[in-house]
């Protein structure tokens, strides 16, 4: 099927424009709010950014009646190792973003909002700011947006490097220039978000499909994919395939065909040992599990791990699964924001046990309390942190645990070989 | 005031006037005054603090929690490797001796003459494109010791080419 996201030749304006782009936002305009909401609904669009929440709801949510401002922030803190999605598809359709916002911003009565993106993508916010100045000119952005009355302005905002952004309150904190440590919810953002004032947070992928479903309609996007996971997804794909790159299909696409149609399969003489479907956090499936699962969230539900932000990870069995879970609890362990004791304890704890596995003085007990410190980690803190290392710790134990023996006996990976292609 | 000058606080009005709220430029103007410097130094945090009538405590807490704010001057080039797990699976721990092992330096340590300050990070985001590095502002992928090499031959010489090796 055509791609929905990721076109080509809509990177700039003109492009954009002859591809029919901005008429999603005139239909929209024209429409109520309640209407354009209840057309989001219908498509049946959930979150991309990981949590899968639908998006329509999600909108609905802001109080009708709530005096002051409202805000529609754009999560684009793409951090969750094996996600390149956001990135792609700011650089090759940036308008169905800054579109999809200007439509989500009159539906939920926001005039202003903001675009959060991971600081180390400049080239990414560069071209951001060339878009959004270029549909502004247009009279698509700011002030009456085509003369109908309607304002909203839109600006790009930096992180300075933190993972933790990426969860909508530790966003919302930095977005307003504190540390990125998650609030408590209740109340959640639609209630009191930035500034205090209601707020919607989308992630870029979630906001980028909206003017399609505007223009085409929600029945339209809900009968591409399967079941309750409607629409495409963009796949990224890590790892050693032929192909890597980021792929846009139908939900419910199975591995299998993502891997052999799209990225042209392993490499040579590599066998699929596991494969992460959802990003870091997510837990990891064996080859087995893998390899004829439809990713959609509740197929990879039903599979034991989760969609995630559809960061598909491919490991093969020259990899070594104590190692690349000593990666992980060193990234988690560093991303930490340190608010929460379980959180900030366990993941050092976590790294602490896969170190001493790895360099040799393991013993099988402290496989054993891998396994407790990361069951006492889920669901014990303020944000989903503690979970995203506690899911991949205990799967990779659970499911590879012959490997952490190995190790606890001293049979530890061979040094790590220089760099080839 | 060395660091918070007039034209910085002119540039730092438009920044602030983004926000309903001047302290939330606050990210936004470290970064201005990183990218003057190079780093953020304890004197440029004091006198924005001042500017922007915060206590200095928010502003060191927001410095000291980002990874990207320079405490100390960097090198002319910084080069930060991701490490995470799909670069780790392309070679990222091997990119990593090798540049040991050339610039004659450890990770966070800077060469004698300046030029290179060598970081392990984490997921840059590229992870299709692995392993990848980040130099200043660019991201070099697909990396190899041919490339690297080349590379680092370039920044020798001054030469910071545009993404994309």
């Amino acid at each position: 099927m055509e791609n929905i996201l990721l076109r080509d030749k809509v990177a700039e304006l003109e492009g954009y424009f002859a591809a029919g782009g901005y008429r999603a936002l005139k239909k929209a305009l024209a429409m109520p709010p309640a209407a354009v909401i209840e057309e989001v609904k219908k498509s049946g669009l959930r979150g991309r950014g990981g949590a899968g929440f639908p998006a329509g709801l999600k909108w609905s949510f802001i109080p009708k009646d709530a005096p002051g401002p409202r805000y529609l922030v754009c999560n684009a803190d793409e951090g969750e190792p094996g996600t390149f999605k956001d990135r792609e598809l700011i650089l090759k359709n940036p308008h169905a973003l800054i579109e999809g916002m200007a439509i989500a911003g009159h539906a939920i009565g926001a005039a202003s909002g903001y675009i959060y993106i991971r600081g180390e993508f400049v080239a990414e916010t560069i071209k951001l700011e060339k878009t959004i100045a270029a549909a502004r000119a247009k009279g698509f952005l700011g002030r009456n947006i085509l003369g109908t009355g309607t304002d909203f302005e839109l600006h790009v905002h930096r992180g300075a490097g933190a993972y933790i952004c990426g969860e909508e309150t530790a966003l919302l904190e930095s977005l307003e220039g504190f540390k990125g440590q998650p609030r408590l919810k209740p109340p959640f953002p639609a209630v009191k978000g930035l500034f205090a004032s209601p707020t919607v947070i989308n992630n870029v992928e979630t906001l980028a499909a909206v003017p399609a479903i505007i223009e085409r309609g929600g029945d339209w996007y809900a009968a591409i994919g399967s079941g309750k996971s409607t629409g495409t997804k963009l796949f990224c794909v890590s790892g050693p395939v032929n192909e890597p790159g980021v792929y846009e299909l139908p939900l419910g696409v199975t591995f299998k065909e993502l891997l052999e149609k799209s990225c042209g399969g392993l490499k040579e003489g590599k066998r699929l040992k596991a494969v992460i479907p959802g990003g870091s956090s997510t837990p990891v499936l064996t080859a087995e599990e893998a390899w004829l699962v439809k990713l959609d969230y509740e197929s990879l539900a039903a599979a034991g791990s989760m969609l995630g932000s559809g960061a598909v990870i491919v490991i093969d069995d020259g990899q070594c699964m104590v190692k690349l879970l000593q990666v992980l609890a060193r990234f988690y362990h560093h991303e930490s924001c340190g608010q929460c004791t379980p959180c900030r304890e366990g993941c050092g704890w976590l790294e602490k046990l896969l170190n001493k596995l790895e360099s040799g003085r393991g013993t099988k007990k402290d496989i054993d309390t891998i396994v407790s410190v990361a069951e006492n980690m889920m669901g014990r803190t303020i944000c989903p942190l503690a979970d995203a290392m506690a899911m991949p710790a205990i799967s990779f134990v659970k499911k590879f645990r012959s490997e952490f023996e190995a190790h606890a006996a001293g049979h530890c990976c061979p040094p790590e070989a220089p760099v080839k292609h | 005031m060395a660091f918070v000058t007039e034209e910085f606080k002119a540039k730092a009005e438009k920044l602030c006037a983004k926000y309903p709220r001047r302290d939330a430029a606050l990210i936004p103007l470290l970064q201005e005054l990183q990218k003057e410097s190079g780093y953020v130094a304890e004197e440029a945090m004091d006198e924005l603090a001042r500017f922007l009538g915060l206590p200095y405590s928010r502003v060191k807490a927001v410095v000291t929690f980002y990874t990207m704010f320079n405490r100390e001057p960097a090198g002319k080039y910084h080069l930060q490797v991701c490490r995470n797990i799909s670069c780790h699976m392309a070679g990222a721990p091997g990119l990593l001796a090798l540049l040991r092992e050339k610039l004659g330096i450890a990770e966070g340590e800077t060469t004698k003459d300046g030029q290179f300050t060598l970081s392990a990070v984490e997921c840059l985001g590229a992870c299709g494109a692995a392993p990848v590095m980040q130099v200043n502002e660019e991201y070099f992928e697909r990396l190899d010791e041919a490339k690297l090499d080349a590379l680092l031959e370039d920044l020798r010489h001054g030469r910071l080419r545009a993404r994309g090796l």
